[in-house]
This record gives C-alpha cells, sequence and structure tokens, in this order.
C-alpha cells in the first residue's frame, strides 16, 4: 500500500523535473560532505480549491496550485534551510548549496541505504476534489443554505464554504528515509447571522477530515452544519451578560478540547522542552495534572483531520501517551529535537509547507475517558458555567498562562443548566488548571474537523478531543462582576 | 481601455521589473482570448534571509525566495478566480483556464465587476519603500549575538533566551487589469529581534522586542533592542493576582494598536454588506468621543504601511475616518462600495498608516491621569466579537496606584464592549508606535471589567 504513495509521488514530483532516486542521493551526499549530521529533501505538491455561497448564490471560487522543494542540513544544533518553488536539478543543487552553509568544511559523510518502510495509509490516496462534479459541489452548498434558512426566520445571513486540498509530498534524508504521502483534506463551513429585535448573533458549525467531498454526501453532514450553526446563533440571540471571576467551569466533550491543546499540548512539544523553555520542561515522572488526566496526541487515527500516515519527516505518526493518570509521560517530538533530547522521534515532526522548517507539532490531542456520567458532573456544581463551543485559544508556554474564548455556555445553578451566557474568555495555569481536574466524564468525542493550530507563523490541521470534564477554578471574563 | 498609467519614477531594483510586468500583461491578454469579459491579475516575488541565534550560538540560516501570482475573470457577471506559484508560460495558460472553469459555475453576482476605470490611479507617487540590505548570514550573526547578549547581560535572573533574530526582506508588486492599468513597485522590510526567559521562585517568564523598517539604517540599534527585551521580562517577574472588579484601563501602544485594528475591521466593508458589525449603519455618528480623530496617511515616505495604490489600482489618498468623534468615512474596496451604495475609499486590501491623534501625553502622563487602574502590556486569546463588539480577552500588566507602576499582575481577563469602549476612550499618549500600518500612542479607557481571583 505504501508502496503505492511512493509510486504516485514519484511521478508527481520527480519524473517531470527528470529527476530519480539516485540524483537525490547525490545531492545529499554533497550536502553530506561537509561537517553535516543530517540532511533531507521535502518535495510537496498540492492542489486547493474552495467555493464559497453567499446571499444565496455561489459567487466566488479560487483554484491554486503550489510545489516546490526544500532543503535542509542540520549540524549540532544548527540548521540551513532553503526551498525553491521550481522542482529542478539546478534549483535543488543551490538550495542545497545554501542550506549547507551553516556547516564548516569537515568530514564526509555518505547517506545510509534507503530503507523503505511499509506502513499502511490511513485515507484514500484518490484526489478528493475530483469525486464531485463543479454542479455537485454548489448543490452542495445551495442545499446547506437552504436548510438554515428553513430553520429559522430569524436567520438573516447565511454564508457556506467548501474547501478541498489533494497533496502529495516525498522525503528523502541521509538517514535512509524514502517516504511518500498522498493527503486529502476537505472542509464545510456554514456560518449564519441571526437577528431579533435589533440584536445580532452569529453561529458557525463545519467539519471535514482526510476523505473526499463524499463525505458530505453520504453522510448529509452539510446540512448538520447548517442546523448547528442556527442553532448556535439563536441560543446566543438569549444569552445574558456572563460572569466575571473565578468559579467551577464544566467543559462539554469534543472541540472544548483545545483546553488540552493549550494548557498541556504545547508546552509538551520537544523543541520547547529541549530548550527548557516550557513550563513542563524537565518535568517527565511528575505529577503535571490530576489523577483523573491521561492525555493522548495520536497521529495514526483513519481519516482524522489531524492525522497523518508518515509525518513530514517521514515517520510512521503513532499513539503517544503523553500524560498518564496525571504523571507527565513523554514529549511530542520531530527528528531534530529527539536527536538533541536523546529520544525517539514520535511521528510529530510537521511542516506547513517546503517553504516551512518542520519542527514538533500536535496531531490529534485527547482526554481519555474518566467514569462520570456527564449529568452527575453538571449537578456537581452549585454556581459555575458549563461551556459547550468555543473560539479558539492561546498560550504562553513559558509562564503556562492559557486563554479560550467559549462562544457557547450556559449557567449551572445548584446543579442545573440555567440560561446562556454571552461568550466570554477563560483563563488559567495549565499545570494549576490540570491539577484542578476533578471529574471526567464517560462520553469522550473528537471534534468535527476544524482545527488549525498556529506556530512560530506555520498553520497546520489538527484535532482535539475530551469527554465532558469538570475543573474546579477557572477564571471566567465576562462584564458581570 | 480608459486609463493608461505611467509611474512617476520606478526605482532600479535586483528585480526585472520588465519581465514580471509582461507576466502580468501576459496573464491578462490570455484571459481576453479565452473570452473573459474582464480581468484583473497581480503577482508578487519576494527574496530575504533570516538568521536566528539561541544562546551565542547560530541556530537556523533560512534562505526565502517566493513569488505567486493570481487571475481573476469575470464572465459578465460571473467570477472566477486561480493562483499558481509556477511562472511558465504553461503555466500561466493553466492558471487563467482554471479561474475560467469556475466561472462557469459560480452564480450571477450583480455587483461583481472590476472596479470603475475611474477611480483607478492615474500616476502614482515614488514611495521610497524600497531599500534593499546587503546582509551577509555572518553581519546577521554577529548583530543578533551582541542583541541576544544585551538582553542576557541585562539582568541575572535573565537564565534562557528563545533567541535574537536578523531578517532581510525585499519584494517586487505588479497588479494590472482589463481597464489598462498596469501598477508596479518594489519595497523591502528588514527587522531585528530578540526574546528572553528570567526565572524566579521558580516561574518563568518571557518577553521580547522587536524593531521593524523599510530601510535598515533606521533599525533600533541591537545593544538597545536586547536591553529593552531584558527590561521587560524583568519587570514581569513576581506577578500577582489582582481581585474581580471594575477599573481603569491604559492599554500600552503596542496592544493599543489592536484596539484600533479592531475599529477597522468593524467599519470594513464585507463585516458590514453583511450587516456583521456593531458599527452598521453608524456613518455620520459619534463613534468617539469628540477629542477623537482618525486619518489614513497611505503615501508617507518610507513607512511599513504605505502603498501607492490600493490592491484594486484605486488612487488612494489621506483622508480622516473619524473627525472630533464622528465615522466620516467606511473602509471599502470596490465590491462592497457597490453594495452599500458608496464610493470606493481605496481600502481594498487593508488600510496603509492609520493614525490617531495624541492629546499630548506620554505614558507616564496617561498613568497620572488615571491615578489608580491596570497598564496593559499583553492581550491573549480571540475574544472580540466584531458582530456584537463584545471583548473578553486574557491580559497582563501592571497594577498602578497614584499614577505610579506598583507590580506586575498577571492572569486575569478584560471585559466591556468595544462600542463603549470607543466611546469611554478618555486620552490617547504621544508614545507612537510605528511599527505597523495602524499607529497609535497608548489608550486611558475609561472603565472595563476585571476577572481575577
Amino acid at each position: 500500500m505504501s508502496e503505492q504513495n511512493l509510486i504516485i509521488a514519484r511521478q508527481a514530483l520527480l519524473t517531470p523535473a527528470e529527476l530519480d532516486e539516485n540524483k537525490l542521493q547525490q545531492v545529499i551526499d554533497r550536502i553530506m560532505g561537509h561537517d553535516v549530521d543530517y540532511a533531507d529533501l521535502y518535495f510537496q505538491s498540492s492542489r486547493h480549491e474552495s467555493w464559497v455561497l453567499e446571499d444565496g448564490i455561489v459567487k466566488e471560487g479560487s483554484h491554486n496550485i503550489e510545489q516546490g522543494v526544500g532543503v535542509r542540513a542540520v549540524s549540532g544544533e544548527k540548521t540551513g534551510f532553503a526551498y525553491s518553488d521550481e522542482i529542478i536539478l539546478p534549483a535543488l543543487t543551490s538550495a542545497a548549496e545554501a542550506a549547507r552553509a551553516i556547516a564548516q568544511h569537515g568530514q564526509s559523510g555518505r547517506m545510509a541505504a534507503w530503507q523503505q518502510q511499509s506502513v499502511t495509509p490511513l485515507y484514500t490516496p484518490d484526489d478528493p476534489l475530483s469525486v464531485l462534479t463543479s454542479e455537485q459541489k454548489i448543490a452542495l452548498l445551495r442545499e446547506a443554505d437552504q436548510e438554515a434558512r428553513k430553520q429559522d426566520p430569524r436567520v438573516s445571513q447565511v454564508i457556506v464554504s467548501l474547501a478541498g486540498v489533494h497533496e502529495v509530498i516525498l522525503v528523502t534524508a541521509n538517514d535512509g528515509t524514502l517516504s511518500a504521502d498522498v493527503r486529502p483534506l476537505v472542509r464545510m463551513n456554514v456560518s449564519v447571522i441571526a437577528e431579533q429585535q435589533g440584536r445580532r448573533e452569529q453561529g458557525s458549525a463545519g467539519g471535514g477530515g482526510r476523505v473526499s467531498y463524499q463525505y458530505f454526501v453520504d453522510e448529509k453532514k452539510h446540512l448538520d452544519f447548517a442546523r448547528e450553526a442556527v442553532r448556535q446563533a439563536l441560543v446566543n440571540l438569549e444569552a445574558r451578560d456572563a460572569p466575571a471571576g473565578t468559579m467551577p467551569v464544566v467543559l462539554g466533550p469534543g472541540w472544548p478540547g483545545v483546553l488540552l491543546h493549550e494548557a498541556v499540548g504545547h508546552g509538551l512539544e520537544g523543541d520547547f522542552n529541549r530548550k527548557g523553555s516550557s513550563v513542563f520542561s524537565g518535568r517527565i515522572g511528575q505529577q503535571v495534572a490530576s489523577k483523573h488526566c491521561t492525555v493522548i496526541d495520536n497521529g495514526a487515527m483513519a481519516s482524522r483531520r489531524g492525522s497523518l500516515t508518515v509525518d513530514d519527516e517521514g515517520v510512521q505518526t503513532q499513539e503517544n501517551v503523553l500524560i498518564e493518570n496525571g504523571i507527565l509521560k513523554g514529549y511530542m517530538q520531530d527528528k531534530h529535537n529527539a536527536t538533541l533530547m536523546n529520544m525517539a522521534p514520535t511521528g510529530n515532526g510537521r511542516r506547513e509547507s517546503y517553504a516551512h522548517l518542520p519542527m514538533p507539532r500536535m496531531t490529534n490531542t485527547y482526554l481519555a475517558n474518566g467514569d462520570y456520567d456527564p449529568q452527575e458532573i453538571i449537578a456537581s456544581v452549585d454556581k459555575g458555567i458549563y461551556a459547550v463551543n468555543f473560539g479558539g485559544g492561546q498560550v504562553d508556554i513559558t509562564s503556562g498562562k492559557f486563554v479560550f474564548s467559549a462562544s457557547e455556555a450556559y449557567m449551572i445553578e445548584n446543579g442545573k443548566v440555567t440560561y446562556p451566557v454571552k461568550g466570554a474568555t477563560l483563563i488559567g495555569n495549565g499545570p494549576e488548571a490540570m491539577k484542578l481536574v476533578s471529574m471526567v466524564g464517560n462520553d469522550m468525542a473528537l471534534d468535527t474537523g476544524v482545527g488549525v493550530c498556529g506556530k512560530e507563523g506555520q498553520s497546520v490541521p489538527v484535532g482535539v478531543g475530551q469527554p465532558t470534564l469538570r475543573v474546579d477554578q477557572l477564571t471566567v471574563g465576562g462584564t458581570s462582576a | 481601455m480608459t486609463t493608461s498609467t505611467v509611474p512617476v519614477q520606478s526605482a532600479a531594483s535586483q528585480f526585472d521589473n520588465s519581465q514580471l510586468c509582461e507576466i502580468v500583461e501576459t496573464l491578462i491578454r490570455i484571459a481576453k482570448q479565452k473570452g473573459a469579459t474582464d480581468c484583473d491579475a497581480g503577482l508578487s516575488v519576494e527574496e530575504g534571509l533570516s538568521v536566528t541565534v539561541r544562546l551565542g550560538e547560530v541556530e537556523t540560516i533560512e534562505h526565502n525566495r517566493d513569488k505567486s501570482l493570481g487571475i481573476t475573470v469575470y464572465l459578465g457577471q460571473r467570477k472566477g478566480s486561480a493562483s499558481t506559484t509556477d511562472f511558465a508560460q504553461q503555466a500561466l495558460e493553466e492558471t487563467v483556464q482554471a479561474a475560467m472553469d469556475i466561472a462557469k459555475y459560480t452564480e450571477e453576482d450583480r455587483y461583481a465587476g472590476l472596479v470603475e476605470a475611474k477611480y483607478l490611479a492615474k500616476t502614482y507617487p515614488d514611495l521610497e519603500l524600497y531599500h534593499p540590505w546587503a546582509l551577509t548570514p555572518d553581519e546577521a550573526i554577529d548583530m543578533a549575538r551582541q542583541g541576544e547578549k544585551a538582553a542576557m547581560d541585562y539582568d541575572k535572573r535573565i537564565t534562557n533566551s528563545e533567541g535574537a533574530y536578523v531578517t532581510n526582506h525585499s519584494g517586487y508588486r505588479v497588479y494590472g487589469n482589463s481597464h489598462g492599468f498596469l501598477g508596479h513597485y518594489a519595497s523591502s522590510r528588514h527587522s531585528k529581534g530578540c526574546t528572553v526567559i528570567a526565572s524566579q521562585d521558580e516561574r518563568m517568564e518571557r518577553d521580547y522586542w522587536y524593531s521593524l523598517a523599510r530601510n535598515a539604517d533606521q533599525l533600533e540599534d541591537f545593544i538597545s533592542i536586547g536591553e529593552k527585551a531584558g527590561q521587560r521580562v524583568i519587570a514581569r517577574l513576581g506577578a500577582r493576582r489582582i481581585k474581580t472588579g471594575k477599573h481603569p484601563v491604559v492599554f500600552h501602544a503596542e496592544v493599543a494598536r489592536g484596539l484600533l485594528g479592531h475599529f477597522v475591521r468593524a467599519v470594513s466593508g464585507g463585516p458590514l454588506y453583511r450587516n456583521a458589525s456593531f458599527m452598521v449603519k453608524k456613518l455620520g455618528e459619534q463613534v468617539f468621543p469628540q477629542r477623537i480623530n482618525i486619518e489614513e496617511r497611505p503615501h508617507l515616505p518610507g513607512a511599513i504601511g504605505s502603498a501607492p495604490f490600493d490592491s484594486e489600482g484605486v488612487q488612494n489618498r489621506k483622508h480622516a475616518l473619524v473627525s472630533d468623534g464622528v465615522l466620516q468615512s467606511y473602509v471599502l474596496d470596490s465590491y462592497a462600495a457597490r453594495r452599500l451604495e458608496l464610493e470606493p475609499t481605496g481600502n481594498a486590501g487593508g488600510v496603509h498608516n492609520l493614525f490617531i491623534q495624541d492629546d499630548g501625553l506620554d505614558l507616564a502622563g496617561l498613568l497620572k491621569q488615571m491615578n489608580t487602574g491596570l497598564l496593559i502590556t499583553e492581550v491573549m486569546g480571540q475574544g472580540v466579537n466584531i458582530v456584537t463588539g463584545d471583548y473578553s480577552r486574557g491580559a497582563t500588566g501592571f497594577w498602578v496606584e497614584n499614577g505610579e507602576i506598583q507590580y506586575p499582575v498577571e492572569e486575569f481577563t478584560l471585559a466591556s464592549n468595544l462600542a463603549t469602549m470607543y466611546q469611554q476612550l478618555v486620552a490617547v499618549g504621544n508614545d507612537v508606535d510605528t511599527r505597523s500600518s495602524l499607529c497609535t500612542g497608548s489608550w486611558l479607557i475609561e472603565k472595563m471589567t476585571v476577572a481575577g481571583n
């Protein structure tokens, strides 16, 4: 099966430029002819399209083609990097010259023999964009628009978007890596505005994954997104001012797992820990969360948005237990940081494109199930917040401060959900907040496939998930003090 | 067809501008040949070097070279777009074809189309935006080392570094459309910066400082950048939490810029014609106190935000967005202008050098005026809702009493509504930060809800 990806990648990336593995080996050998520990070549070609419906008509569509090669040379902690948007031998050679300039002349290394891994792909190699005709794509957008509008007369605006990417990558390295991946990624989104007596509120829902557009058609997902977006907007029309202050917070299942992504995920990326800049640095084996918390990053789940058959360094992805019953077990690593920390790579080496350097990144990050019934968790709170949908979050990995912003939340009073409150930002300190997780539900769910994670200017698709959980104290940033 | 445009002066650059212009003209010609009623095309190329040093050692040396082009075609009132990084003749043909294929399936939008020719820039000035910096990796490394050392030497509690960097970038932009407009210019952008970590009582904090300019001669000295980063991180140590309550707030110029940015977003065409902004139908109304004036100055020579014409080729000029607190102009491209039955404002692609008039006080003066409250130096998270104006973000800063900073504070949120915050803008400082297209000093806001412990 992985043989098939390699054949597709050779044909798409190497053959048009009259390149083959021998020529790539020569380029790597030339880089290694200096004091270089590691070198890799990353070839990428991607085709992206998007369609947007607004005011009931499909107004815009775009099509984008991008391809290129990135060349990296590593010597100790030094990295040299150059890239070219032309996949031709002279461009590759000059990028290699630029990349190896970090190293002084010295002993020469040779590259190891190719080692092809046999990895079963986690998703179909077929072009996800071409399974539907343009007419069918437009019909999908229209159906979502109509579904949203017929839900409620208060719906005043509907925007529906459909986007798909088909990407082929091939990576070779002096350690013998020769690996390819063919990656589909699709996403649909519905956002609505509802109006009532001069008040306007928005709602938004969407999803997708490493599947083809057929996923939306088969499971009528686009209609679910439309109904969900309207439901959220209508809830927000009724929302009252959120409270301000520190109180118990119950987070719903699924997308609220952005808590884990911010509160612990980034802080467990290998680069920050090698540099000692993370609040979790040097804490392996220590209690960093309550005993109810087992946190996993897993890039090897079939068809998920954050999944990769192999990462962008050609390493097979896997399930990595980051925190087990509250004890810090390990970090997420790329090859560079794993080598410097004397650890093994974990399949978390990712890059936005050939024009960016890889670094340790999350894939699908989630909290494992606990024993509590979700209703029991809500019932345990006298006065607090129940937050079920979020915009996004941010973390300062050094101080541990993280925020995430609720877009749908409710008051809990005397163990009952009473009324919706306006969106508010929640703030906490990662390790402290995780130690205050006192109840974990048995309803673990992953998000619908909407996450984008940004780090040092690079965006990559990710997934998050969690069961319903209770944090005994978080600061809720409402206006009602 | 109705205008022909000649730049007043086009400075020579490292880029082959006649070849780049020819590519854009070729795209337009191919689109017309394939039957497009109208079209516009743009391209950009960019080259640069970025070097980072950490704890005195080279960490990365990156050579950047990027290019891309895009075309939008109109078949009557239908629209399609495509882009590519490949500038070969065959790729140009395929890209135009991809846009045409899309335009066959999109639906008639009566507002779609190129900007009316009368709004296009007939001539445009050389804004002195291009100052290439002949920087070798070795020179960059030396500079970054000095900056990082200055930061690390600032105080012995500074124990770690995320590194110091130097970048240089030069680029060339060309935009043309089937009205016959062809505009092009070179620009550059260089920066230096440094981020360090300090620890005390087993708690770490980090902070940074950076300088950004079109001309490397105008960059701040790296030693002073390092010292500022050091000063800032030390000031954060020993932060306390604060009690929930309502307080006056000074937003430091760096974060006040964000508040000005939310204003720009709220008065921009897209959110307005979708009724998705709290500034809908506010033209001609008092949205700030009477003292406040906000002006766009797109043609300031050498400024970071300057552009000789907007991204649709529209003539842009100095104009007022807010006068005496009254909203005078939205921020519109031609599509939004048609939707709103207004004229385009030269803001396709955004605003270029927005200035808010200051009240003559420096930051210390603003703190004196506030007397007791918070000075905010960092905000976190996405809690800004342009539809409703609701604002709720995480923040870090200092507690101020009797106009003097008392101690650092952290892990709290600030909440209000942007419409209220703009009305409660008591004073704007003269400590203007010009490192972006949004130029403002610090803001004193009458009252916000602070959630702490």
